[in-house]
C-alpha cells in the first residue's frame, strides 16, 4: 500500500476543486473497495478526498413522486429507509443481498455504483489485465473464468461489474446525478457504464474529476411488484454468479410493464430489453418467462469454463418472473 | 505523518500514523489493543468487527483518518451479557473470530432494534420482524468462524435476545 | 484408582464445563503470536515468487531500502546463512516438521509459485508491506509442471510406511469384481482445499545473544523447536517457543512453514525483535494444501447387497521439496467386510509447494469417494443405504482380519437413524418437495483411525489445595486445558477450580502436538499416570501422618511440605529418546493387535433449488461412536466443527488453480467460500459414550472424525432430493443445472 494524502471536504466545492486539481486524486466513500485496491496495488492514487462528511446524505421524496437517494447514503441506510422499502423493494433486496452488514454500514451509495471488478487477475498485479495497465493484454482469458461475464464482453476483457446495487438502479431506470468543477449532469444509470471494447481500463462515461453527488429513483407505481434474485457459491456474503432483478406489472393475465436487469453476467448492470420486449403484451406464463430468457440470452458468449451462466441465468430469470407472477396471482385472488 | 486524534473505549487516544494505515492497525500495532483481530485485512471476514458510534464496521478497510470523530468501541471496550453467553453456548473454539463476534452482534441487535431487515425477511416494507435463528444467520454472515462454532453463537444471541 | 483420600463428589469428566479460556477469548485479553509487544519491535513483510520453477536473476531493493522507515531488506544475497533442513529420518519424528527441504533465502532457486524470495523489516507493517511491494525480482522462468488433471497419465505407484501405508490387498479384488452379479465403478474428484484458520500465521521472534523466544501460531511447540534449533545452529535449550493461544489450526500450523524460518531469520540479520504476520495471500502462497485427488471406487456384489469386491485407487499431487504423500484409500481397508479388497495409492510430482494435512488427511476425501460409492450400490440394488452398510459391518478389520480394539458403528446409526427420523425417509430421488426446493436425505459413514503419541506432564499438588499440571499441550481450540483440568480434577479427587494446567509453552513438559486427534488421549495418558503417582504418594503420607480419610490438601498441610508432585517422561535428551522409543514400540504393538479408529453416522437433509441448482443444509444428525466424552460441550463443538468444513469441502471450497501457471488465483476468503452462518444449520450432535478398552478414560481422538463422511453424506442426499450423482467436489449450481 503506497502512502497517500489525505483530505477531508465538508464542502462539494472544496472535493471537486482538490480532485480537479490533482491528477492522481481519487474520492474516498466508504472506502470498502478503494482502501482494498491501494492495499493490493491495484489502484495508486496520491491524493484522496474523503466525500462521506458532504452534505449528502439525504433521502428525500420528490415532488413527482420520485425519490432522490444522496451519493453519502450507506447501503444500509438506503436498505432501511421506509420510502425504498415500500416503493422500491427491489433495491433494499439488492443492497441487502451484497457484502455484508459491516460492510454495508461502511458503503456509500456512490462507491457502491463505481466499485471495481473482482476479476481475479485484476487483482493480481503478477498478472497481465488491461483493465489495470492498458495495453497488458488480458490474464483471465484462457484461465480461470468461471466468474467472467457471458454478455457484452470484448476481446480484451470480460470481467463483470460486482454491484448487486447497480442491477436494481439499472431496472428501476435510475438517473444519477454528477458534479464537477464544469458543473452538474444528469446520466441515466444504463448509460452510466461503458463496455470494455478495446479500452477496458474505460469503465464509465464519468471523468476523474466527476462526483455523484446523487441518484434519483423515478415514481414508481403503487405497489410495485418487484423482486432481486441472487444466485451466489454460499448462502451469503458473495458475489453473485447470477443476479436478476425484475418487476412485473399486469393486466389480468397479460403483462403490461416488464423491467428486467441482470447482474454477475456482464461488465455492466444489463438491463435486458429484449427480454422486457417479448414479455410485454404476453400473457404471463411459464413459456413466456423462458422465450423472453432464452432470447435475452442469445447473444451470451461464454468462456470454456462459465457456459453455466448461460443456463443459470436462463433459469434464473424464469424463476424470479414465475415467483412475481405467482405473487401477482395471489394478491388478485386475496 | 498526520496527528489523528480517536475516541477509543471512551477515551481519547493521539496518534501520529501515515493516512493509509487502517483502523484495525491503529488498534493493534499503534494503541495496544489487539482485541480486535486481523483474519484478512480484505473485509472477507469480519475478525476486524468494532462498532463505530455503535455501528458495526470492518475496521480493516476503514482508514483511521475517517474515523477521527467517531465513537470507537473494541472488544477491551465491551461489556455486555453476550460474553457469558458465547462461554455458556461454546460459541467459539480458538476465540480468534471471537472478539469480531460479539461485536458484531452488539451492532447486530441494535440495527434490528431499529427496523433495519435482512436478506432473508419476508417482506422488506415489514417493520419489527422477529429475530429468527434464520434471521440471526443471515445477520451474522459477515463474520466467519472457522472452527465452526456457528450454533454456538446463534444460540447465545438468540439467549441474549429472548 | 483405589485411594484412601476423601474423593466424594460427582466426576467432572464428560461434563459440559465451560471452557477455562473462555473469558479470555470473550474479553479480547487472550494474546495471540502477532499480538506480543516487545521493545523494539520490528515488523516483517514477504515477497513471494511469481514463477513455479526458476532461478532468481535480479533483485533489486533499492526502492524499498529507500523507504522511510525500512530497516532491511533480506534476499538470498544478504541473508545470513541457515543449515539446511534435514531429511526426514523415522527416528527423529521431528524431522517431518519442515514444511518444505527449500533453504529460504539461501538459495537463488524457485520452487514454486508463491516462495518467499525476500523480507522487509521495518519499523512499522504498513511501511513493511508498503516496501515489499517495491522489491522488483527478475527470474529466468524453467519449465514447469503445474496441471493436475494434465499430469494424471504419468502418476507413479506410491511407496508407504508404517504409519501411513498407502495400498494393501486381500484376495482377487479385480476377478471378484469381473465376476460380480451388480457393480458400481465410479470415479470421484476432489480439489485442493486450504484451512483457512482464521488467524493468519504469525511469528514474534527475539533473540538474547544465542537464546531465541519465539511466540508463534503453531499446533506442534517442540519439534518446532527442534526445528529451529537445527536451523539456526543453536542448542534446543536455548531455544523457547511459546503458543499460549492459536487461532485455529486444522493442520496447517503442524510444521514449520516458511514464515517462522524467516521470522526468526530476520531478528538475527536486524539484532531487533521481529514480528510476522503473514497476509491471507501469503498464508495461500507459504503453507501447503490439501491435496487435489482423483480416485476410482468400484464395488461387487451379490443381489443380496454383500460385497465381494472393493477397489479404491487414488491420485494425489506430490512435490519435489518434501512433504508425504496423502493416503485417501485407507478407509475402504476398515468400513467394509469385503471378502476381496485392493486399495492403491499414487502420485504425480508437480511443481508445487508440499501439501499438508488438512483435518483428517486422506479420510475426508477418500471418504467422500467410498461413502458415495455405496450410496450408488445402494441405488443399484434398491436397498436402504444404512441396510446395506449393516449388512457388508464387519467383525474384524476387514483387510487384515485383526480385532477392533472396539467398534459401534452399529449402534451409532441406530441412534443416529432414531434422532433424525430416517425412517420417514422417501428411497426414490426427486419424490420430495416443498415448494421451490427439491428435499433429500442421505448417510455416510465417518471414520477416523486413532494413533497415540507420548507426552510428558508434571502435576503439583500444593498445601493451598490448588494443582497445577505442567505440559507443552497446544490451545488450538480444541478446550485442551479444560479438559486436561477435567482430568485431573476426577483423578485426584478435587474440585475442578482447584486444576490450573500450563500450557502453550516449550519450557514445559514436553506435551504431544496437536494433530492427528491424538493430543488429547496422549496427554490424558500422562496426566492420568501423574495422578496415580501422587495418589500413591498422597497415601503414604496419609498414613505417616494419620490422616487418612482427609482431603489431599489437608494430607499436604500435615506432612508440612508445600507441595508435592509427580512427573510423568523425561525432556532430557536420554529421556527423549526413551520416549520415542516407547512411542515406537507401543504403536507397533498397537497395530499389531487391535484396528482401532472413532467412527460415526451422518444424517443429512438437503433443499436443492429447483430452478437453480442452490443447495442449503436443511438438518443434520451425527451420532458417534468416539469412545469416552470427557466435556460434553466442547466434545461437540468439535464434532460440529468437522461437520461444518466437510459442508464447505461438499459444497464451496476449491482453489482456482491456473494450469498454465501454477499461480492460485482466489488467495482470498472472498475468493475461496468456507461456509459462514447461513450456510449452517442446527447440528444435532449424539454420542455412544462408550469406552475405548484399549484408551486412557476410554477416550478417542475427536478433532478429525467429524469431517469425514460429510461431503458423501451431502452428495448422497443430492441425489436423493434431484436425482443427479455429483462426483465431483465442491457440488457448485454450476454442476447441479
Ligand atoms: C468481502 C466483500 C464482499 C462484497 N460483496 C459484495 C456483494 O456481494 N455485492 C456488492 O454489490 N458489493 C459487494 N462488495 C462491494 C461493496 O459493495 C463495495 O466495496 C462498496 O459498495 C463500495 O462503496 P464505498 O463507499 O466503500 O466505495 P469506495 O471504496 O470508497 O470507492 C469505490 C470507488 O468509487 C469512487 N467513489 C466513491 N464515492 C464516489 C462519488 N460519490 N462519486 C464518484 N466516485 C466515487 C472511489 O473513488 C472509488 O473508485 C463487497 C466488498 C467486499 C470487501
Ligand atoms: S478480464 Fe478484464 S479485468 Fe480480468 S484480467 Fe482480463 S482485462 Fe483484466
Ligand atoms: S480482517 Fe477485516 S474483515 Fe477480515
Ligand atoms: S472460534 Fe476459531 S474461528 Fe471462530
Amino acid at each position: 500500500m503506497r502512502t497517500f494524502d489525505y483530505v477531508t471536504a465538508t464542502d462539494v466545492t472544496t472535493a471537486l476543486r482538490t480532485v480537479a486539481e490533482r491528477p492522481g486524486a481519487k474520492f474516498l466513500g466508504g472506502g470498502t473497495n478503494l482502501v482494498d485496491l491501494i492495499r493490493e496495488n491495484v489502484e495508486r492514487p496520491d491524493v484522496v478526498v474523503d466525500v462521506t462528511r458532504l452534505p449528502l446524505t439525504g433521502i428525500d421524496e420528490l415532488p413527482g413522486g420520485g425519490v432522490r437517494v444522496g451519493a453519502g447514503v450507506r447501503n444500509s441506510a438506503l436498505a432501511a429507509h421506509p420510502l425504498v422499502r415500500t416503493r422500491y423493494p427491489v433495491l433494499s433486496q439488492a443492497v441487502l443481498n451484497g457484502a455484508s452488514a459491516q460492510l454495508r454500514n461502511m458503503a456509500t451509495v456512490g462507491g457502491n455504483l463505481l466499485q471495481r471488478t473482482r476479476c481475479p487477475y485484476f487483482y493480481d498485479t503478477a498478472s497481465p489485465c488491461a483493465k489495470r495497465e492498458p495495453g497488458s493484454g488480458c490474464g483471465a482469458l484462457g484461465g480461470i473464468t468461471r466468474d467472467a461475464a457471458i454478455l457484452g464482453v470484448s476481446e480484451h476483457c470480460v470481467a463483470t461489474h460486482p454491484s448487486d446495487m447497480a442491477v436494481a438502479l439499472a431496472a428501476l431506470d435510475a438517473v444519477v446525478e454528477v458534479e464537477s468543477i464544469r458543473g452538474t449532469r444528469r446520466v441515466p444509470v444504463l448509460e452510466l457504464y461503458r463496455p470494455p471494447g478495446d479500452t477496458p481500463h474505460v469503465e464509465t462515461v464519468l471523468e476523474r474529476d466527476e462526483l455523484i453527488t446523487a441518484v434519483e429513483l423515478p415514481a414508481a407505481d403503487a405497489a410495485p411488484r418487484s423482486r432481486y434474485r441472487k444466485v451466489r457459491d454460499r448462502a451469503s456474503y458473495a458475489f453473485a454468479l447470477v443476479s436478476v432483478a425484475a418487476a412485473l406489472r399486469l393486466d389480468g393475465d397479460t403483462i403490461v410493464d416488464a423491467r428486467v436487469a441482470l447482474g454477475g453476467v456482464a461488465p455492466l448492470p444489463w438491463r435486458a430489453a429484449e427480454a422486457e420486449r417479448l414479455l410485454v403484451g404476453a400473457p404471463a406464463t411459464e413459456e413466456t418467462f423462458a422465450r423472453a430468457a432464452e432470447a435475452e440470452l442469445a447473444a451470451a458468449t461464454p468462456q470454456h469454463d462459465n457456459a453455466f451462466k448461460v443456463e443459470l441465468a436462463r433459469r434464473t430469470i424464469v424463476a424470479t418472473l414465475r415467483e412475481l407472477q405467482e405473487h401477482a396471482a395471489a394478491g388478485s385472488a386475496a | 505523518m498526520a496527528e489523528v486524534r480517536l475516541r477509543v473505549n471512551g477515551a481519547d487516544r493521539r496518534l501520529d500514523i501515515p493516512p493509509q494505515v487502517s483502523l484495525l492497525d491503529a488498534l493493534r500495532e499503534h494503541l495496544g489493543l489487539p482485541g480486535t483481530k486481523k483474519g484478512c485485512d480484505q473485509g472477507a471476514c469480519g475478525a476486524c468487527t468494532v462498532l463505530a458510534d455503535g455501528e458495526r464496521i470492518n475496521a480493516c478497510l476503514a482508514l483511521t483518518v475517517q474515523y477521527a470523530d467517531r465513537e470507537i468501541t473494541t472488544i477491551e471496550g465491551v461489556d455486555h451479557p453476550l460474553q457469558e453467553a458465547f462461554v455458556r453456548h461454546d460459541g467459539f473454539q480458538c476465540g480468534y473470530c471471537t472478539s469480531g463476534q460479539i461485536c458484531s452482534a452488539i451492532g447486530m441487535l441494535a440495527e434490528h432494534k431499529d427496523g433495519m431487515p435482512s436478506a432473508v425477511s419476508e417482506d422488506p416494507a415489514a417493520e419489527g420482524e422477529e429475530l429468527t435463528d434464520e434471521e440471526i444467520r443471515e445477520r451474522m454472515s459477515g463474520n466467519i468462524c472457522r472452527c465452526g462454532a456457528y450454533n454456538g453463537v446463534v444460540e447465545a444471541v438468540a439467549e441474549v435476545v429472548r | 484408582m483405589t485411594s484412601t483420600h476423601n474423593t466424594t463428589r460427582e466426576p467432572v469428566v464428560g461434563a459440559p464445563v465451560d471452557r477455562v479460556d473462555g473469558p479470555a477469548k470473550t474479553t479480547g485479553a487472550a494474546r495471540f503470536a502477532a499480538e506480543h509487544d516487545l521493545a523494539g519491535l520490528t515488523h516483517a513483510a514477504l515477497v513471494t515468487a511469481t514463477v513455479s520453477r526458476g532461478r532468481i536473476t535480479g533483485i533489486d531493493t533499492s526502492a524499498a531500502e529507500a523507504l522511510p522507515g525500512v530497516v532491511a531488506v533480506l534476499t538470498h544475497h544478504n541473508a545470513p546463512k541457515l543449515n539446511p533442513p534435514k531429511r526426514v529420518s523415522p527416528v527423529n519424528m521431528s524431522t517431518m516438521v519442515s514444511g518444505t527441504q527449500v533453504n529460504y533465502l539461501n538459495t537463488d532457486e524457485v520452487h514454486w509459485d508463491g516462495q518467499p524470495v525476500a523480507v522487509v523489516v521495518a519499523e512499522h507493517s504498513h511501511a513493511a508491506r508498503e516496501a515489499a511491494a517495491l522489491v522488483e525480482v527478475t527470474y529466468e522462468r524453467l519449465p514447469a509442471t503445474v496441471d493436475f488433471a494434465a499430469e494424471l497419465p504419468n502418476a507413479v505407484l506410491d511407496k508407504g510406511n508404517m504409519l501411513m501405508p498407502t495400498g494393501a490387498k486381500k484376495g482377487d479384488a479385480d476377478a471378484a469384481l469381473a465376476a460380480a452379479p451388480v457393480v458400481v465403478d465410479s470415479e470421484y474428484s476432489t480439489p485442493q482445499h486450504h484451512h483457512n484458520a482464521i488467524e493468519p500465521h504469525a511469528t514474534t521472534a527475539v533473540w538474547h545473544g544465542d537464546e531465541l523466544a519465539v511466540h508463534d501460531a503453531t499446533q506442534n511447540m517442540a519439534w518446532l523447536r527442534a526445528h529451529l534449533a537445527l536451523r539456526f545452529g543453536v542448542p534446543e535449550a536455548k531455544v523457547r517457543v511459546l503458543a499460549p493461544f492459536v487461532g485455529g489450526g486444522f493442520g496447517g500450523k503442524g510444521f514449520a512453514w516458511p514464515g517462522v524460518i524467516l521470522a526468526v531469520l530476520a531478528a538475527r540479520a536486524t539484532g531487533r525483535p521481529v514480528r510476522l504476520s503473514l497476509t491471507r495471500e501469503d498464508v495461500y502462497r507459504t503453507v501447503g494444501a490439501r491435496t487435489p485427488s482423483t480416485q476410482r471406487v468400484a464395488l461387487g456384489a451379490g443381489r443380496d447387497g454383500k460385497l465381494t469386491a472393493l477397489v479404491h485407487t487414488a491420485v494425489t499431487r506430490k512435490s519435489p521439496v518434501g512433504g508425504q504423500p496423502e493416503p485417501a484409500v485407507t478407509p475402504a481397508n476398515h468400513l467394509y467386510g469385503a471378502a476381496n479388497i485392493r486399495t492403491g495409492q499414487s502420485s504425480v510430482t508437480l511443481d508445487w509447494i508440499p501439501n499438508t494435512a488438512v483435518r483428517a488427511p486422506g479420510d475426508a476425501i477418500g471418504s467422500f469417494a467410498l461413502e458415495s460409492a455405496i450410496d450408488e450400490l445402494a441405488y443399484e440394488l434398491g436397498a436402504d443405504p444404512i441396510e446395506l452398510r449393516m449388512r457388508n459391518e464387519p467383525e474384524r478389520n476387514p483387510i487384515d482380519g485383526k480385532k477392533f480394539s472396539h467398534r459401534m458403528l452399529r449402534e451409532a446409526y441406530e441412534l443416529g437413524a432414531h434422532r433424525f427420523g430416517w425412517a420417514d425417509r422417501s428411497p426414490e430421488p426427486g419424490t420430495t418437495r416443498d415448494g421451490r426446493w427439491l428435499v433429500g436425505t442421505g448417510v455416510a459413514t465417518a471414520y477416523h483411525p486413532q494413533l497415540r503419541l507420548t507426552a510428558n506432564v508434571t502435576v503439583r499438588l500444593a498445601a493451598d489445595g490448588s494443582v497445577t499440571v505442567r505440559s507443552g499441550l497446544h490451545e488450538i481450540g480444541v478446550g485442551a486445558a479444560t479438559v486436561q483440568a477435567q482430568i485431573a480434577a476426577d483423578a485426584l479427587g478435587v474440585p475442578f477450580d482447584a486444576v490450573h494446567v500450563e500450557c502453550g509453552d516449550s519450557a514445559l513438559p514436553e506435551g504431544a502436538m496437536a494433530g492427528g486427534s491424538m493430543q488429547t488421549s496422549s496427554v490424558a495418558a500422562s496426566v492420568l499416570a501423574a495422578c496415580r503417582k501422587l495418589t500413591r504418594r498422597l497415601d503414604t503420607l496419609a498414613r505417616r501422618s494419620g490422616t487418612a480419610g482427609r482431603t489431599p490438601a489437608e494430607i499436604v498441610a500435615a506432612a508440612k511440605v508445600p507441595y508435592i508432585e509427580a512427573a510423568v517422561g523425561s525432556d532430557t535428551r536420554i529421556g527423549k529418546a526413551a520416549g520415542q522409543a516407547r512411542f515406537m514400540a507401543r504403536t507397533a504393538r498397537d497395530m499389531r493387535r487391535w484396528q482401532k479408529a472413532a467412527c460415526g453416522a451422518h444424517f443429512c437433509e438437503v433443499r436443492v433449488d429447483a430452478d437453480t441448482g442452490e443447495v442449503r443444509v436443511s438438518r443434520w444428525t451425527g451420532a458417534f461412536d468416539v469412545g469416552r466424552v470427557m466435556n460434553r460441550k466442547t466434545a461437540v463443538s468439535q464434532l460440529r466443527g468437522g461437520i461444518v468444513m466437510g459442508i464447505g469441502m461438499a459444497l464451496t471450497e476449491e482453489a482456482h488453480v491456473d494450469p498454465r501457471s501454477g499461480r492460485i488465483m482466489n488467495p482470498s476468503l472472498s475468493g475461496y467460500h468456507v461456509p459462514v452462518h447461513a450456510d449452517i444449520p442446527p447440528i444435532d450432535i449424539a454420542y455412544l459414550d462408550e469406552p475405548d478398552p484399549t484408551m486412557p478414560l476410554g477416550l478417542l481422538g475427536i478433532g478429525e472424525v467429524g469431517i469425514t463422511g460429510v461431503a458423501a453424506a451431502v452428495a448422497n442426499a443430492i441425489h436423493n432430493a434431484t436425482g443427479k450423482r455429483l462426483r465431483d467436489l465442491p457440488i457448485t449450481p454450476a454442476k447441479l443445472l
